[in-house]
């Protein structure tokens, strides 16, 4: 199989902070690949440099063999990667449908003048852009919802809403950054069911940073552990729970209370 | 109940000291004087003490209002002792004024002012009789509470009608004695500079009349559970629309075609603002800018005077707009990088750096410095020349209507859209693939050209241009109808447009108090409707498409 995503010693600085630190990541392409650590380990800023947010300070990150490392995020996004974002950012004061409408931004091609005149091509390519995103709707469950404004739907809606903008533009990868974050562990397996769907019934590779642990073990393939930007482990479900160095970065060196990184974010079900 | 009384009377003091200090400063900044020289019913009531009225009644309202929930009486309660202390705030000011002299401080602290305060009696008597102004105004208010809604509206709607015509009287008069069949009217209903007593009655017969009807319609259209307008009454409704837009100026006189003509040149530049600013997010201070490059270049390329060229103003027309959007791109490109308040400050030096440029004297050959450019052509069409108000109208209409459509299309194209993103969170607009480069330099290209259309058509207007026509003064007017009308929304601009020209040039004596009346208008808007009178409602894509026919393969939706 091959490698849809490289990232070749990886490096992103901050000042004087490494919050990545030669990162080497190989992501199979059509699998589901999990990036856990504590909090501050350098994980949304891993996914800030392959969506072009960041520009990485040394090594470079291929897509599909091409190097995007520098790259801004909208060519990014045309090569075919798509984002979700940690705390949710909808088009708040735009519908539903608008918000999935302008995730097809670069696959409609109207411009100033089709627009203006209304021209034949233009007014068919928004039926079928409309039709798209109801369709798009439907798949997330969001069927009936499209024009209310984004900022008055419920959390969990919010959240299959950003995944539907990002589907819109059709991408190849996905990265979700904590979609199962603030929900209860009924609503975190049934996005778990979810994101299994999105890589079994649309074949897109998915890059997923997360902490319910039951979800990263229940769907992932494989799993990279990032602690203070650097990756000190990378295996299956069964070899990440069972490595020393992980449980190390969780729970501190002897299970100690003093290691302040972890507070809050001790996943309870990593050893299953 | 204990703490009753007390609510009772805090709340009263708290409404009445609000309206009560809003007329002490209308009247101490000289509004209440100014506009006591207006008769709203002639010998009955003037603008200036409806000033007054309108402090009364508001203040008690809003007080009553807020007990609504506790008695009737203490509603009244309220209302009264209001009343009352916006009265003898009032009384206060008229002891403090006519016993010693403020005039150094406050010049607007006039012998006149006390007069019209104390109902030209003398000042012990007046003052009481403003404390019982104040309590019958406040009982009255609270009194308005008891009414059922539909009563109450049609009170309302009585006086701000009959207050409005009686504003407008002068400007009325001659309007209607133009009309053959009615102008017998006018010595009847108007006395004086306003209403006469039967004719603010028989308007306010109108009103009620008019409203009962339109309840009964409103039941009606209830039963018959209402159902959205067809294609063909929307048809009909804008065919009705634009027949009252095009004979309007008949109608209504030299002079209002006139004060239109100004709304009309507004809304071409609240439209084009509206791309930059409601659309797009992008916050343009300078916005005169591009109206002044319009005006400009449709001046150097037509006036006789300065030897550059004289094209006819329709060959100029697509120059002057070019150039305006060019100017637009280049503005555009130093800025991409900025957001908010830094771009807001750079395009506001744009705005003024144009303005110097034009008086500056290294340009005189090009601009006229601060002579500016005279002889400016006339639009011709066939073998009529639009050169007056009237003629003007239509052309500037013609701009509106197109400026108008290009807006609504574009609003619901793909570009509105990326517009839109921008405006709601530029990083991941770009991040879902968004050129910001483009979708910023076309915004600021399609509000320049309507910026640049309105300033070429006020260049013909007038006939000549000066530097001091493009102060910071018209950045900060639409930017503000803008405001008024509800940002993004292209029905807001006309309203916006209609409230903030139109009305001052109708009520002359605003003028004086634009600036403070701007203020207390945006704060107003800010802090009650912040959406803007007139917002665009939330589109609805979904109910009228037709293609939900697509269940492909992927229909099975994840349980909630």
């Amino acid at each position: 199989m091959s490698k849809i995503l490289v990232a070749q010693t990886v490096v992103k600085r901050f000042g004087g902070l490494m919050a990545v630190k030669d990162l080497e990541l190989e992501i199979e392409d059509k699998s589901i690949f999990s990036v856990i650590g504590p909090n501050g380990a350098g994980k949304t800023t891993f996914f800030n440099c392959v969506t072009g947010f960041y520009k990485p300070d040394g090594g470079d990150i291929l897509f599909q063999g091409q190097s995007i490392a520098g790259k801004s995020p909208d060519q990014i996004t045309k090569l075919g990667i798509a984002r979700t974002y940690q705390n949710i950012r909808l088009f708040a004061n735009m519908t539903a449908l608008e918000n999935v409408l302008v995730g097809q931004h670069i696959h409609l091609s109207a411009g100033l003048v089709g627009s203006i005149l209304h021209t034949k091509a233009m007014r068919a390519e928004e039926a079928a852009a409309v039709a798209e995103a109801k369709r798009l709707l439907q798949f997330v469950a969001l069927t009936g919802k499209g024009d209310f404004l984004s900022k008055n739907l419920p959390y969990g809606d919010q959240r299959r809403l950003e995944i539907a903008r990002a589907l819109a533009t059709k991408p190849k990868l996905l990265l979700l950054d904590e979609p199962t974050a603030g929900m209860n562990p009924r609503e975190a397996e049934d996005m778990k069911g979810f994101i299994r769907r999105l890589r079994d019934e649309l074949q897109i590779t998915i890059l997923l940073i997360e902490h319910h642990m039951r979800v990263v073990m229940g769907i992932s393939e494989r799993i990279a552990v990032l602690d203070y930007g650097e990756k000190i482990a990378e295996g299956n479900p069964a070899e990440i729970q069972n490595n020393p160095r992980v449980i190390e970065a969780y729970l501190g060196r002897g299970g100690a209370a003093e290691d302040h990184r972890t507070a809050g974010s001790i996943p309870a079900t990593a050893a299953s | 109940m204990k703490t009753q009384p007390a609510t009772v009377f805090q709340t009263s003091m708290r409404f009445g000291l609000i309206g009560g200090g809003a007329a002490v400063l209308f009247s101490l900044v000289g509004m209440v004087e100014v506009f006591g020289q207006r008769t709203i019913i002639g010998g009955v009531v003037s603008m200036g003490q409806a000033f007054v009225a309108i402090a009364m009644l508001l203040s008690a309202y809003a007080a009553a209002r807020q007990l609504s929930s506790v008695s009737s009486s203490a509603m009244l309660t309220a209302g009264g002792l209001t009343g009352v202390t916006v009265g003898a705030l009032l009384a206060a000011l008229v002891l403090l004024g006519t016993s010693i002299n403020i005039r150094d401080v406050f010049v607007s602290a006039s012998p006149p002012l006390f007069e019209l305060l104390s109902f030209g009696q003398s000042p012990v008597p007046g003052m009481l009789l403003l404390l019982v102004a104040g309590m019958t105004m406040g009982l009255a208010a609270a009194a308005l509470l008891f009414l059922s809604p539909a009563m109450r509206s049609t009170a309302i709607s009585v006086l701000l009608a009959v207050g409005v015509v009686g504003l407008l009287a002068d400007l009325l008069r001659i309007i209607i004695s133009q009309w053959a069949y009615v102008a017998p009217l006018v010595e009847w209903v108007f006395s004086g500079k306003g209403l006469s007593v039967p004719g603010a009655l028989a308007i306010a017969a109108v009103v009620i009349g008019l409203d009962v009807l339109a309840n009964r319609r409103r039941n009606k259209a209830h039963n018959l559970a209402a159902l959205p307008a067809t294609a063909l009454q929307k048809r009909m409704r804008t065919g009705a629309l634009m027949a009252l837009l095009l004979v309007l100026p008949l109608l209504l006189g030299t002079y209002v075609s006139e004060v239109l003509d100004q709304v009309g040149l507004y809304v071409l530049m609240g439209l084009g603002l509206n791309v930059v600013v409601g659309f797009a997010g992008l916050l343009d201070l300078g916005y005169v800018g591009f109206f002044a490059i319009g005006a400009y270049v449709m001046g150097m390329l037509t006036s006789p005077e300065l030897g550059l060229a004289s094209l006819s103003w329709w060959s100029a027309l697509p120059i002057a707009v070019g150039v305006t959007v060019l100017a637009g791109m280049l503005l555009g490109v130093p800025v991409l990088n900025m957001r908010g308040d830094y771009l807001a400050i750079v395009t506001l030096g744009f705005g003024e750096i144009i303005r110097l440029l034009a008086l500056s004297d290294a340009l005189r050959p090009w601009t006229g410095g601060s002579q500016g450019i005279q002889l400016i052509a006339k639009p011709v069409v066939g073998t009529v020349v639009l050169d007056d108000q009237l003629k003007l109208y239509y052309l500037i209409l013609a701009g509106c209507l197109l400026a108008g459509f290009i807006s609504s299309r574009l609003r619901d194209s793909r570009l509105g859209r990326a517009w839109m993103a921008m405006r709601e969170d530029e990083d991941v607009a770009q991040a879902i693939g968004i050129n910001l480069v483009a979708t910023k330099l076309l915004a600021f290209s399609v509000g320049a050209a309507f910026g640049g259309l309105s300033g070429a058509i006020f260049a013909a207007k007038l006939g000549a241009i000066y530097p001091n026509s493009f102060g910071l003064l018209i950045s900060i007017n639409v930017l503000a109808l803008l405001i008024i009308g509800g940002m993004g929304s292209i029905r807001g601009v006309i309203v916006g447009a209609l409230v903030l020209v139109g009305l001052p040039e109708l009520l002359r004596e605003f003028a004086e108090f634009r600036l403070l009346v701007y203020g207390a208008l945006l704060v107003m808007m800010m802090l009650y409707r912040p959406q803007g009178l007139w917002p665009e409602e939330a589109r609805k894509l979904e109910a009228h498409g037709d293609g939900d026919n697509s269940n492909g393969d992927q229909t099975a939706a994840i349980p909630a």
